[in-house]
């Protein structure tokens, strides 16, 4: 028996009831993100919001987006900074204090940052916009390597460079190394 | 509320501001790596909502949020390596316990 589009007995539409509990979800591990006090559940949280703003990324009917952010968000970032995080907490590391001291001034500064985006956003009407369309995969993918490939071998370009950066970097550096340790 | 392209403007801005405030507060590194991260993918959100609602974008925004979700995996590579590297030198991950270029 196929589901309606509301919820039975009331005016409650589904899509609805999953955006709000998706962005609950998204928002609420954003929050988490930035206060737990230990950084690995830190980074554990922001698995969770990538998650979640993969959902959304399919609510908004662009499964492409959605499935690469799954696999470079989930499976790449999120793995590469909790990594990153085994390779730096020290045990003596304090960990009483989380924020530096501009924390209120910070906490304002984002009050008035959503603030205003909230403010401007719902001020504004967006005569182009229409209701919710599909995004084709065949469509992005015609546009992305056929008639606009420029930015594509831009990224491969970046890639490299950033990979090649990154080795350089965090190389231990020759002859210096034992009594680094 | 799903159907609306405000709603995923606000929300979008409203994970926008978390992630300032994450970066603005946290003392350790890789939290503000973190937040950026949460800013990234904020923007990408609102690409992303454009591209559902404007017919004349809709192509051009999936391509777009997938460079910047390629350029967000180089921002995380370079960066991480960057924090690697001054931990290897001073032994913190703190940032305001970073008061000297050189050793």
């Amino acid at each position: 028996m196929p589901i309606g589009d509301s919820i039975p007995f009331t005016a409650v539409r589904w899509d609805d009831v999953l955006f709000v509990v998706l962005a609950a979800a998204l928002l609420i591990s954003a929050l988490l993100v930035v206060t737990l006090r230990d950084i690995i559940r830190s980074g554990l949280a922001l698995t969770a919001s990538f998650a979640a703003l993969a959902g959304i990324y399919v609510m908004l009917g662009n499964p492409l987006v959605a499935a690469t952010q799954v696999l470079v968000y989930i499976g790449a970032i999120a793995v590469l900074i909790l990594f990153a995080i085994m390779l730096t907490q020290t045990k003596n590391a304090p960990s009483k204090l989380v924020f530096q001291t501009q924390v209120v001034a910070a906490a304002v500064a984002a009050i008035v940052i959503a603030a205003i985006i909230a403010v401007t956003v719902l001020a504004t009407t967006w005569p182009a916009a229409t209701a919710r369309i599909w995004t084709s995969t065949e469509e992005a993918a015609r546009t992305m390597f056929r008639s606009d490939v420029l930015p594509f071998e831009m990224v491969s370009v970046l890639l490299t460079a950033a990979v090649i950066g990154a080795v350089y970097l965090a190389r231990r550096e020759s002859g210096r190394s034992e009594e680094d340790r | 509320m799903s159907g609306s392209l405000d709603s995923y403007l606000v929300l979008s801005g409203l994970l926008f501001a978390v992630g300032t405030f994450g970066f603005l507060a946290r003392r350790n590194a890789i939290s503000m790596l973190m937040s950026i991260e949460l800013m990234l993918n904020a923007v990408n959100l609102t690409v992303v909502a454009f591209g559902a609602f404007i017919p004349g974008l809709n192509t051009y925004a999936a391509v777009i949020a997938l460079v910047v979700i390629a350029m967000a995996a180089a921002e995380a590579t370079v960066g991480l390596a960057i924090v690697i590297a001054i931990y290897r030198n001073r032994k913190t991950p703190l940032v305001d316990e970073y008061d000297q270029m050189s050793r």
